[in-house]
């Protein structure tokens, strides 16, 4: 079969999207092959800070991330040590009156769907995480949130594929797809019954008018500190900047790594095409990350990056069949939690390829959705 | 002046020449392992000159300290990776 160039599922893009979707559609026993122009994982997935996190958003939000989180602590057992899988917990953190209103709100939603968390107040943060500055509000911990080291992660998934007979190319590049399958820049065409573009922020060249637009971010990592920080720490007031869907934004979000490394983020930026560091906007994250820990200014960074976040209006992914091409799927518009959503992503659309009842309903996420600016309430 | 400083390695007390690194002060303790790499690698001074970041130390509770670029005072605590 993979002698004739001739698959069930074609994907291209070896980020965690693809790597899951491929993992799965291995799994059910669909012949696969996964295009990347390499390395596994170099795009959107590396950029990534890792978190995964139950977020709340929406109902659908709410779904795919908690259904997503469910697997990754299934698969937990199983990650190879350079996953680098931490369970470490996202701690939201108040700094007023206004964003513990906002905490409890969070905590009374997060109740209602039996997700464990806890309120914590001034002085228990400060003793939970001792490097944030004094006279925060409090918190909402959210226990079983946890990280992971992305590309290790994507690698992880597509070896399990390629021991259920899936095929991956590194250093193709896809130049279409087609109505026979995929394209490659050689001329090269990997038939498939099934094609899916797994291609992130890039996803539009390959199947133009979809609604998903690069959302530019950057992040920062330093040298060894363990302990620094224990667990995923974002301001409440992330809420406010990163639900903007038109100006530039950052806000204070620090995760520490097994390492002993700290990620110091982040940013978002619309209309920014070039991947070089904006000066000014590494300048506004950090001095927002110094704002609620002062000691971070003591810390030696190694690293600087930048990464394209695939964003959609209603800030949901596009999930499925594109309308009018029911061979054709999309599996991209992740935006910022495309490593938290791999998994459920994954098992979406080989429940759609496969006619499979699904755990959660797809609908809410297939391209063909009726989709408005979702602005946060 | 005083001709020398003391200073404390991993808790054990050595007397340097004034002006002398402190990458001097570790060897001088008999200190080998300055430092331990992400995989548990014992890692000590190599460039000499502050380059190659393989002899950093904790000094005063600062940790990632480049002992090859930082002269000895006196009474300063030095702690190596072990």
């Amino acid at each position: 079969m993979t002698s004739k160039n001739t698959y069930d599922v074609a994907i291209a893009g070896g980020g965690i999207v693809g790597a899951a979707c491929a993992a799965e559609c291995a799994a059910a026993g669909l012949s696969v092959v996964v295009v990347e122009p390499g390395p596994v994982g170099g795009g959107a997935t590396a950029a990534g800070m890792g978190h995964i996190v139950v977020m709340d958003d929406s109902p659908a939000q709410i779904a795919l991330t908690l259904y997503s989180r469910t697997l990754w602590i299934e698969l937990s057992p199983e990650l190879p040590a350079d996953v680098e899988y931490l369970p470490c917990g996202t701690m939201w953190v108040a700094a007023d009156e206004e964003e513990m209103a906002e905490v409890r709100r969070k905590k009374a939603l997060l109740d209602g769907i039996a997700v464990r968390a806890e309120v914590l107040d001034s002085r228990q943060l400060a003793e939970a995480e001792p490097h944030l500055r004094p006279g925060l509000a409090g918190a909402l911990l959210v226990n079983d949130d946890s990280v992971v080291y992305p590309p290790c992660a994507a690698r992880f998934l597509l070896e399990r594929a390629q021991a259920h007979g899936a095929v991956l190319r590194v250093g193709g590049r896809v130049v279409e797809l087609t109505a026979q399958g995929i394209k490659l820049a050689d001329g090269t065409v990997l038939a498939a019954g099934i094609i899916v573009n797994a291609t992130g922020a890039w996803a539009p060249e390959l199947t133009p008018g979809i609604q998903v637009r690069k959302r530019k971010g950057h992040l920062l990592i330093t040298d060894r500190y363990p302990g620094f920080v224990r667990a995923v720490l974002i301001e409440l007031g992330y809420l406010k900047s990163a639900h903007s869907t038109t100006a530039d934004s950052v806000a204070f979000n620090a995760q520490p790594r097994r390492t002993g490394q700290v990620l110091i983020g982040s940013s978002r930026q619309f209309g920014a095409e070039h991947a070089g560091i904006d000066t000014h906007m590494l300048r506004r994250m950090l001095q927002r990350a110094e704002e609620y820990m002062p000691g971070l200014r003591d810390l030696i960074a190694i690293r600087t990056w930048t990464g394209f976040r695939a964003a959609t209006p209603d800030k949901l992914p596009l999930i499925g069949p594109v309308p009018g091409n029911e061979r054709l799927y999309l599996a991209t518009g992740h935006e910022g939690l495309g490593i938290t959503t791999s998994l459920a992503t994954g098992k979406l659309v080989a429940d759609q390829i496969l006619g499979r009842t699904s755990a959660i309903p797809f609908a809410p996420y297939l391209p063909g959705r009726r989709q408005e600016e979702h602005a946060h309430g | 002046m005083a001709d020398t400083v003391s200073l404390s390695v991993n808790g054990a007390r050595v007397t340097v020449p004034d002006g002398a690194m402190v990458s001097a002060a570790v060897a001088l303790a008999g200190v080998s392992g300055f430092r331990k790499s992400v995989t548990g690698e014992p890692r000590g001074p190599l460039c000499g000159m502050g380059i190659c970041f393989e002899c950093r130390v904790t000094i005063d509770d600062r940790p990632h300290c480049r002992s090859c670029q930082i002269p000895c005072q006196e009474g300063m605590e030095v702690l190596t990776d072990r």
